[in-house]
């Protein structure tokens, strides 16, 4: 499988993201924000995480308007699998692709530690390889984690289905971690092709990380 | 002519900053004066054009695209000669 993996001013987990896909067996190819398409043979585009452009502005809000941006826009209006992690879920936000959006955590600080998440929803290509209710650990690193949906826009995505991973605790109980609405750590949209995550899946796929949790999320896209 | 761009957070969405900044004056001992604190950002733009009216409208598309995320902000927009 081919995987393109953006590069924006200011990313820093591609080399990282590239690993973990090469560890899986595919083959990926790291691509300029100023190219204007995609690889022919493109499976999944990854948009990871970082500090594009500084953060500036809002995080990812300068980022979406970059050229290869159109690209994975029309990728994923075909319905091309695309995967935003931290940063790249930010990006998406920002070009709607994903609805909400990712504030300021609600204490401030730039959050850096494992995590645990629950799986609340498993129909779906990204979490298939996992069950409704199971719990991850995760690392996330974030300053901008903190989920905001209107009441509208939340039950929506309840009722499809969008609301993929939640923060909780080891026994799998919510837990407030940033701020975001309903805990949430991961949304798809309503076509379940595009995915954004805050969480590193990408970060925990050996056991000398701390966890291998993430290595499903990852083979997914293959099935 | 100046365009003066003011972003904040819309009503009812939690801002994080102006919390912790009103938390901060209360405990500095003006706990009773502040209600609420609510933190943004200015955007200065200077611009070319002489024509209020067309200057507005431009710089209003460029709140929509860029420079406010509608989402989550309001912004208001001043034209200064």
């Amino acid at each position: 499988m081919k995987v393109s993996v953006l590069r924006f001013p200011g990313t820093n987990c591609e080399l990282d993201t590239k690993y973990a896909f090469e560890k899986l067996g595919h083959s990926v190819e790291i691509i300029w924000h100023e190219d204007k398409s995609l690889p022919l043979d493109t499976k999944l585009v990854v948009v990871p995480g970082g500090f594009s452009y500084g953060d500036y502005l809002r995080s990812g809000s300068i980022a979406r308007f970059a050229p290869i941006m159109k690209a994975v826009e029309e990728f994923a209006n075909r319905g091309g699998y695309v995967l935003g992690i931290c940063n790249g879920f930010q990006i998406l936000t920002e070009i709607g692709l994903l609805e909400g959006a990712l504030k300021r955590n609600n204490n401030l600080h730039f959050i850096s530690k494992y995590q645990y998440l629950t799986v609340s929803n498993s129909d779906n290509t990204f979490l298939s390889g996992y069950n409704n209710d199971d719990v991850l650990n995760i690392p996330i690193a974030h300053a901008d984690g903190n989920y905001y949906i209107d009441d509208e826009g939340y039950k929506s995505l309840e009722e499809n289905n969008q609301i993929l991973l939640r923060y909780c605790n080891k026994d799998g109980d919510r837990v407030v971690v940033n701020g975001s609405v309903s805990s949430i750590a991961g949304i798809c949209n309503k076509n379940k092709n595009v995915f954004g995550l805050m969480p590193h899946p990408e970060r925990a796929i050996e056991t000398i990380l701390g966890s291998m949790d993430g290595i499903k999320m990852l083979e997914s896209f293959d099935r | 002519m100046k365009a003066i761009v003011n972003v904040y957070l819309k009503n009812g969405v939690l801002d994080p900053q102006g919390k912790a900044a009103h938390h901060a004056l209360d405990s500095l001992g003006f706990n009773g004066v502040v209600e609420d604190v609510r933190i943004g950002k200015q955007i200065i733009l200077k611009l070319s054009s002489s024509d209020e009216e067309s200057a507005k409208v431009e710089v209003e598309k460029m709140c929509e695209t860029l420079l406010a995320n509608t989402v989550i902000e309001d912004y208001s927009i001043e034209i200064v000669k």
